[in-house]
């Protein structure tokens, strides 16, 4: 359609118009996915301590000091 | 404790109670903030004719001046969390002010890029020291400077604390700053561009403008109940009500 | 040595630039001015360093004196020590980029005012880190925006003093910078010290 490519053609400037959108949008996804990556290594890691202390009360730790 | 904290508020304090609250807001802040987005961008690069002087090459204002208000906007709100944090010694405000600071450099970067990519077309250069532009760069190291603070303490909360403290500082210098380097365009003779020839804006470009402001102002809202809700989580790791949720999520 | 830093900086700018005389007038004013603040960069993080290792800033704060003063007089031993030299070879410095002799009075009464500004500006900055893991990066990035007006008010003065302007107004913006500083920056010194050796 001749309005759609006049459309994405803005003008001819194009070439910058576009690209400072694609900047926006970048930045706020990155701003977006970031923090939920944070929170699930975050509770991984929370969930990965937990185990840890449960196993420890399961198993008392046998001395290891050698005389 | 002062008395004329509503509870409401002093309860907002809790961190648990915040992490709910902060669930329920975003989703209605994001869901706002893609609709007004979303019809303020159709207006913008749609409805709205072409400028007479700059073509089509003026739509990059609707996300240039929009991050460019929050760049500024995200600072003072940091600045005033960053006082409660100090004088109060308030967890939450330290949460809030921390995280705020990312939000505001990213808007202060898409700033810069996209005033860039604006200028090359208009002003036949990618970059320029006016006032503006040298003030928003001063502003992303601002910025990065509170971050880089926060995360140089093994201790968060004092981290917390020391970058407060210079977000204060840096709120102070802002208008410092701004100030001097109008005064050093004046000096050096530097071309003081206008970036529209008229001076009232058609109201075909105003509305799309402002609708893109209360847009980024409501994803400033929902990413700041979104990275407040993550840092307590890291904060409060040893809470029972962080492990009853990690506890919940194990299945993902 | 900061001084033989600052040298070392001044004298590589003709190598980089070419010997021309014109444009080594030009940027002679700026380069002495940015040279004199890298070199006291340099030097902010030994302000507090040693006294961290040995932990006499600790006493420091424990102390009944007013912190402030006493941090204030620190700042001003550190500006003798660090700046004052770097002002007594200033002109040597703008000698060898061929400052006309009618801008140093501006360049050295600009030095002689910027470079305390930056000293306390640098102080507040350097407590505020004190004790952590501290990067050069970090304290640079931090003091920019701060003295970014000192910079342009004090090169702006000498630019002016080459033109053959008045030059008295960006001064006295320095000097009343001064003033407000001299009294402000030690009380934030002390605050910023409390917040970062406090836990």
């Amino acid at each position: 359609m001749s309005s759609l490519q006049h459309f994405f053609a803005m003008g001819g400037y194009a070439g910058y118009v576009w690209p400072a959108y694609a900047v926006f949008f970048a930045v706020l996804i990155a701003d977006n996915v970031a923090p939920r990556l944070r929170r699930r290594r975050i509770l991984r890691e929370l969930r990965g301590r937990l185990a840890r202390q449960a196993a420890r009360v399961r198993r008392p730790p046998s001395s290891s000091v050698t005389p | 404790m002062s008395t004329w904290i509503p509870l409401w508020l002093h309860k907002l304090g809790s961190p648990p109670t915040f992490y709910r609250f902060a669930g329920a807001v975003r989703p209605w802040a994001m869901g706002l903030a893609l609709l007004f987005g979303v019809i303020g961008l159709y207006g913008g690069l749609v409805l709205a004719p072409p400028d007479y002087q700059q073509g089509d090459a003026y739509r990059i204002i609707f996300i240039h001046v929009p991050s460019a208000w929050m760049s500024m906007f995200i600072y003072a709100a940091m600045g005033v969390a960053a006082f409660v944090a100090l004088v109060w010694r308030m967890k939450l405000a330290e949460v809030v002010a921390m995280e705020s600071a990312p939000i505001g450099a990213a808007f202060t970067f898409v700033t810069l890029v996209t005033g860039s990519l604006w200028g090359k077309p208009m002003w036949g250069t990618w970059w320029t020291w006016d006032a503006r532009l040298t003030s928003e760069l001063v502003l992303l190291f601002l910025y990065l400077g509170v971050i880089g603070l926060y995360h140089a303490f093994e201790d968060r909360r004092q981290g917390a604390r020391a970058a407060s403290f210079l977000a204060i500082i840096g709120v102070i210098n802002v208008p410092i700053v701004h100030y001097s380097v109008t005064w050093w365009n004046t000096l050096h003779q530097g071309s003081t561009v206008d970036i529209f020839g008229h001076s009232k804006m058609p109201w075909d470009m105003l509305w799309p403008l402002l609708l893109m402001t209360l847009a980024t102002k409501a994803y400033y809202a929902a990413s700041l109940c979104h990275r407040a809700r993550t840092d307590l989580l890291a904060l409060e790791g040893g809470k029972d009500w962080v492990r009853q949720i990690a506890e919940a999520e194990a299945g993902r | 040595m900061p001084v033989l830093y600052a040298v070392i900086v001044a004298v590589l700018f003709p190598f980089a630039l070419g010997p021309d005389l014109a444009l080594l007038q030009r940027i002679a004013g700026g380069v002495v001015l940015v040279t004199v603040l890298l070199a006291i960069l340099l030097a902010l993080d030994a302000m507090f360093a040693s006294d961290i290792e040995d932990g006499s800033l600790e006493q420091l704060v424990l102390a009944p004196q007013p912190l402030a003063l006493m941090l204030g007089m620190k700042v001003l031993a550190h500006w003798l020590t660090t700046a004052l030299p770097l002002i007594v070879i200033a002109p040597l410095l703008a000698g060898m980029l061929h400052l006309p002799t009618a801008a140093m009075p501006a360049l050295l009464l600009a030095l002689l005012l910027a470079t305390p500004l930056l000293s306390l500006l640098g102080a507040v900055l350097v407590a505020l880190t004190a004790g952590t893991r501290r990067s050069g990066m970090l304290l640079a990035l931090m003091l920019l925006p701060l003295c970014v007006p000192v910079v342009i008010f004090a090169a702006g003065a000498v630019a002016a003093a080459q033109q053959g302007l008045p030059w008295l107004a960006p001064i006295a913006w320095l000097a009343a910078a001064l003033i407000l500083t001299v009294v402000l920056a030690p009380l934030a010194c002390a605050t910023a010290l409390r917040i970062a050796l406090d836990s």
